[in-house]
């Protein structure tokens, strides 16, 4: 019966309530696509750099993040890699050697990172052969480089052209080399696609003179999320006297400090918006306990407990806020779909700023549904405390005077 | 036998900085089957008898003893639950739930003191049966006339089986033969059921139809006598 009474209530005033419904519905559809635009933005930041090319976790030689240099790599360990893999979520543990050198073709030079991949087990993870737009992924056992889009746009090259490196090695030995172009790859990320070059490892092994050695071992797995706990289970592999652990927050802080300050924008704003609503529930509920105080006051006179008479209120405005949440996912998740998989293309200054951070520029809005689940349970909660205006009313009439007002 | 017993009842508002005294000093007994009025001009107190007795408003000072309970000791939700099962209401304005249909205004109270369905179910048709509203009942308030809802009104206020009803004014807002057939109702529930019924009224209708009629002036008892009807 507080039920059927509450939901009656509800109708009374059909206006105001269809009002009060359509502001939470419009607070929640805004919160969904503003929360969802920026999670799918940062997701799609750190997937540009953490999913196609850093991994979630990567092993150094202890002390290499801090002095990038070959003479901090280390001996590379199949039993090591073997042990890692059996870790539980490990989609891949892909070794790499990464130094720098300059580049050179025709007339023109640049410093790039060389970097010596297994093509095979960077399928996980950088995935050449869905990136290549001219010629083929070089084989293991090549003597052939692979290189970004951006770079082979800069030289003007094509596959099948020559590229030269000269560098220098580990402990300082020359490293030059003269290797044909096997094929062009295309990264979403800018700063990827102008600056990078691969070699087969072994190759680039044998361009730096590091025998068996690499710089790091990349890690990747299929929950994101797990980043810290992975990185748990992983100090427990190895030796960290030898090792250094690192998550990608700790890789890329300034990736972090990008995503924080521009999330605590995204929540100032939600903030505001939750205000405003907060506001416009107050005022119906503020009307509606105004309007039956007298209504009120029978319901104590015929013996109704005060906490009842509450309860029905609570459900009343719960009722309320149930259905605009409701509308509101309805109405915002088919577009947060429909733009997850035709991702929003930005133009303009807007990305211009991506596009200069090395990300690309469009956005695929999150669809995790811990988002509209968190702004729903916020909406009940905001519902829940400004009934504590009624309640507090209703506790200090007097059924008399109610029924005097 | 008394059911309600009143000890110098006063009661005192203060109306800005004037102290305004509503009741002065009333004693009363009612006893069980009583069909009593009390009757004065505007402002002598009735009402806020009436609340008193009913427990809607505390008494500055005095008793109110109903049955062998005194109610001026009870705490809130020890009064609220004794009004619940031991007094039916009738106000002037109806007062119904305005969005729940007769049958649901009645049951209601039955809802509150938890009775089974099949028991509320029974009650709610007898009770809707004996204010002759067997087929309304599934109209809600707004769809019924004053008389109607009046109606409904003195059902929900027996649905309890309260120990006696305290009706104010609730005739004023009826047309004449509305009034006469609610006092009709009213006065056969108290003749065969013996339900005690106390009012307050201006209406002379109810003042010929009550059998004791208790007048109140200035917030005290200036008479007190029995007439036959």
């Amino acid at each position: 019966m507080y039920f059927k009474l509450a939901w009656r209530n509800i109708w009374r005033n059909k206006r105001r309530s269809l009002i009060t419904i359509a502001s939470i519905l419009f607070a929640v559809f805004f919160a969904v696509m503003m929360r969802s635009i920026q999670l799918g933005l940062y997701s799609q930041m750190i997937d540009n750099v953490v999913g196609f090319y850093t991994g979630y976790v990567q092993i150094h030689s202890l002390g290499y993040w801090d002095e990038k240099t070959l003479d901090n790599s280390f001996e590379y360990d199949e039993g090591l890699i073997d042990d890692i893999s059996k870790i539980d979520r490990i989609t891949g543990v892909i070794p790499r050697l990464e130094g720098f050198a300059l580049s050179s073709f025709g007339e023109s030079t640049k410093g790039a990172m060389v970097v010596g991949v297994d093509p095979e087990k960077e399928k996980v993870m950088i995935n050449f052969h869905e990136k290549i737009v001219d010629g083929a992924v070089f084989e293991p056992t090549d003597r052939s480089v692979l290189m970004g889009q951006g770079l082979a746009d800069y030289y003007g090259l094509k596959a099948f052209d020559t590229l030269v490196l000269l560098g220098q090695g580990y402990h300082g030995v020359s490293a030059a080399g003269k290797y044909p172009v096997s094929g062009i790859v295309k990264f979403s990320s800018p700063m990827l696609n102008d600056n990078l070059i691969f070699l087969p490892l072994k190759e680039a092994q044998w361009f730096y003179g590091t025998d068996n050695r690499i710089t790091s071992i990349v890690i990747s797995t299929d929950d994101g999320n797990r980043a810290s706990t992975l990185k748990a289970s992983l100090a427990e592999k190895i030796d960290d006297n030898i090792y250094e652990l690192m998550s990608w927050e700790e890789m890329m802080p300034e990736l972090v400090q990008i995503i924080q300050a521009d999330s605590g924008g995204g929540l100032i704003m939600l903030f505001i918006l939750y205000m405003v609503i907060t506001f416009g529930i107050f005022g119906t509920v503020l009307m509606m306990t105004a309007e039956r105080t007298y209504e009120f006051g029978i319901l104590l006179s015929i013996g109704m407990r005060r906490w009842k008479i509450s309860i029905v209120l609570l459900i009343e405005t719960l009722m309320m806020a149930t259905i605009g949440v409701i509308c509101g996912g309805i109405l915002a998740m088919p577009l947060v779909f429909y733009f997850h998989n035709n991702p929003i293309e930005l133009t303009g200054g807007a990305a211009e700023a991506l596009l200069e951070f090395g990300f690309e520029a469009v956005i695929p809005p999150s669809t995790d549904p811990s988002i509209i689940i968190t702004h729903a349970l916020i909406i009940l909660v905001i519902t829940t405390l400004i009934t504590i205006y009624p309640f507090f009313i209703i506790s200090r009439l007097q059924a008399a005077s109610a029924m005097r007002h | 036998m008394s059911i309600i017993k009143t000890q110098d009842l006063t009661k005192i508002y203060v109306d800005h900085t004037v102290e305004v005294h509503a009741l002065n000093g009333v004693t009363l007994d009612v006893a069980e089957r009583e069909f009593t009025a009390v009757v004065g001009p505007s402002g002598s107190g009735k009402t806020t008898f009436l609340n008193i007795v009913g427990g809607l408003d505390n008494p500055s000072s005095g008793t109110v003893s109903i049955g062998d309970t005194d109610i001026t000791d009870l705490k809130d939700n020890e009064l609220i639950d004794f009004r619940l099962n031991n007094i039916g209401f009738v106000f002037q304005a109806y007062n119904l739930i305005p969005v729940l249909t007769a049958k649901e205004n009645v049951e209601f109270i039955m809802l509150m003191q938890k009775k089974s369905k099949k028991e509320r179910d029974s009650r709610v048709e007898e009770l809707l049966v004996a204010v002759g509203l067997g087929d309304q009942m599934n109209k809600k308030p707004r769809e019924m006339s004053g008389g109607q809802q009046q109606r409904v009104a003195v059902a929900r206020a027996l649905a309890s089986k309260p120990k006696f009803v305290l009706a104010d004014e609730p005739t004023a807002n009826l047309d004449s033969k509305t009034a006469i057939n609610l006092l009709e109702i009213m006065a056969n529930l108290n003749k065969e059921e013996g339900i005690t019924f106390i009012f307050s009224t201006h209406d002379q209708k109810v003042i010929d139809r009550a059998r004791r009629i208790v007048t109140l002036e200035d917030g005290k008892i200036v008479s007190d006598v029995e007439q036959n009807v």
